[in-house]
């Protein structure tokens, strides 16, 4: 689903996070915010989740305004740095939230939702991890298990932030492959905020880079690389 | 390691601030405990038990329960709301607020007494309205409340705000991308989180409500067997010399802080575990 993002503005306090941001994604891609801390990347991220409101601008999925709708409604799946799982339910409870907390009359039954778990156990690899409790698995597994909640209810749109912050290099590596198989496997549109250039550079169909609340530059990797923008472009890639 | 040699006491200092410290204790914690227990049997286990359970001591076993009953759930739900408004929101006036939470510790108890006699007392400000109405809020049950709730109400809010602050608001944004309700939210993820910090100072506010002295002393008008609580009622029959009596009531409420202990003890332990877990 495509999203698209006219003329948005944040402030918090007294500083702009972001300043009149427009951004167009295109349905299917795979986009990533890049820039340094308070460039105002993560709280792009929010604005399109609906975990902020922007003060003027709006937001469209696929045609749809969605600028006054809460998080809830919106249909995303948003993945969070520290994972953010319940620590009180099971890795398979914390899968099946979403599905849970449905309306009744829409809500799968019982034995739907524990296919569902098994199905996105299966996706991200963790089969039969089911029964443990997320104090029981290392940083990767628990990232693992935060994706496939986040895509328990079948978004169109998934959002991730800083989503490999606190992994090391080698299981970093590897959710990234996991990450870009799962986006292509399901026709996923995802963003995802990141501050590390390498890494947005090797995963993203297109690098959006911020600045001081405004995008510096919107290109897929080899032609920000070939041809950057702007003064920051350039030292910031150097 | 290098911190820890500096801080390396000699035996002998160890030894005498351990001794002082158990000493103190005995002194001024296990010895009155001691009296009031062997003073409330002093006269057997018959005298203890008539004492318990004659009528006026009766009532005011159930005065204090009632007053427990209302007091406590009111201050569990404004100390959940305050503390999730506290934690989970911006605004403008917070620090004020958590200020204020905390003054029912600052304010002498039998201040936060009289402070109800001069609201709604005969001679207070909705005295004559209320006289005209009949309707007895001080020197009966409704005052009996309101002074309870006034003393004991930063229990539940000073315990959980500090917990929830350092939780953050990842769990209720990640239920609400989910597709979580507000409610769905906070029954499903806020209160599990914080369970065991919330059934602690459920425990502590109500421990302190049914052993309020001051500020119901001052609202309460002792009549006996009708406005007379536990704390009260040990009062009344020690100044009429029936020591044995007063004692047995005090035993009772002695009894309480000990349950009160042991759970706390006891929940402490679990808490810690559920910390340990999370992080």
């Amino acid at each position: 689903m495509s999203i698209r993002i006219e003329g948005v503005s944040k402030t918090f306090s007294d500083y702009p996070a972001l300043n009149s941001v427009s951004l167009e994604i295109g349905s299917g891609e795979f986009v990533a915010l890049l820039g340094p801390s308070g460039s105002g990347k993560t709280t792009l991220l929010r604005i399109i989740a609906g975990l902020e409101r922007p003060e003027s601008g709006r937001v469209q999925f696929g045609g749809r305004d969605v600028t006054k709708s809460s998080a809830a409604s919106r249909g995303i799946g948003f993945v969070f740095q520290h994972y953010a799982l319940f620590g009180h339910m099971t890795v398979a409870d914390n899968i099946g939230f979403g599905l849970t907390v449905m309306p009744r009359r829409m809500r799968p039954n019982g034995a739907e939702i524990r296919r569902r778990v098994t199905e996105l156990l299966d996706l991200v690899r963790l089969p039969g991890l089911g029964d443990r409790f997320p104090s029981q698995l290392s940083g990767g597994q628990r990232q693992r298990v935060a994706l496939a909640r986040a895509l328990a209810r079948d978004p169109k749109i998934l959002l991730l932030d800083e989503p490999f912050g606190a992994l090391d290099a080698k299981v970093r590596r590897e959710l990234r492959v996991a990450l870009r198989t799962i986006h292509e496997e399901l026709g996923l549109t995802s963003v995802f905020v990141t501050h590390d250039h390498e890494e947005a550079f090797t995963l993203a169909d297109r690098v959006a880079l911020l600045n001081h609340g405004r995008i510096e530059q919107f290109a897929p990797p080899a032609e920000i690389e070939a041809r950057p923008e702007s003064e920051f472009v350039r030292t910031f890639l150097a | 390691m290098a911190s820890r040699s500096t801080l390396r006491e000699p035996p002998l200092v160890k030894a005498l601030l351990m001794l002082g410290a158990f000493a103190y204790i005995v002194l001024m914690l296990l010895l009155p405990l001691w009296a009031v227990m062997s003073e409330a049997f002093r006269a057997g286990l018959r005298a203890w038990s008539m004492a318990v359970t004659e009528p006026d001591a009766r009532a005011a076993i159930k005065l204090t329960l009632l007053v427990a009953a209302i007091a406590v759930p009111l201050n569990t739900i404004f100390g959940v709301a305050a503390s999730w408004a506290i934690s989970k929101f911006q605004f403008r006036g917070k620090t004020l607020l958590i200020a204020l939470i905390e003054l029912p510790f600052s304010v002498s108890p039998v201040v936060s007494g009289l402070v109800w006699v001069l609201l709604f007392g005969a001679q207070g400000w909705f005295g004559t309205w209320l006289i005209d109405r009949d309707i007895q809020i001080i020197f009966a049950l409704p005052g009996l409340v309101l002074a309870t709730v006034f003393v004991t109400f930063p229990f539940v809010a000073r315990q959980l705000i500090p917990l929830m602050t350092s939780q953050g608001r990842a769990d209720e944004e990640a239920a609400l991308t989910l597709g979580a309700s507000g409610w769905q939210t906070f029954w499903r993820v806020t209160l599990p989180n914080i369970r065991f910090g919330l059934l602690y100072g459920v425990l502590l506010c109500n421990a302190r409500a049914m052993g309020e002295f001051g500020a119901v002393s001052v609202v309460s008008g002792h009549i006996r067997g009708e406005t007379n609580t536990m704390p009260l009622h040990v009062e009344v029959l020690y100044n009429e010399y029936n020591f044995v009596a007063a004692f047995a009531v005090a035993s009772l409420l002695t009894l309480l802080a000990v349950v009160t202990l042991a759970l706390k003890s006891a929940l402490e332990w679990r808490y810690r575990a559920a910390l340990a877990a999370r992080s």
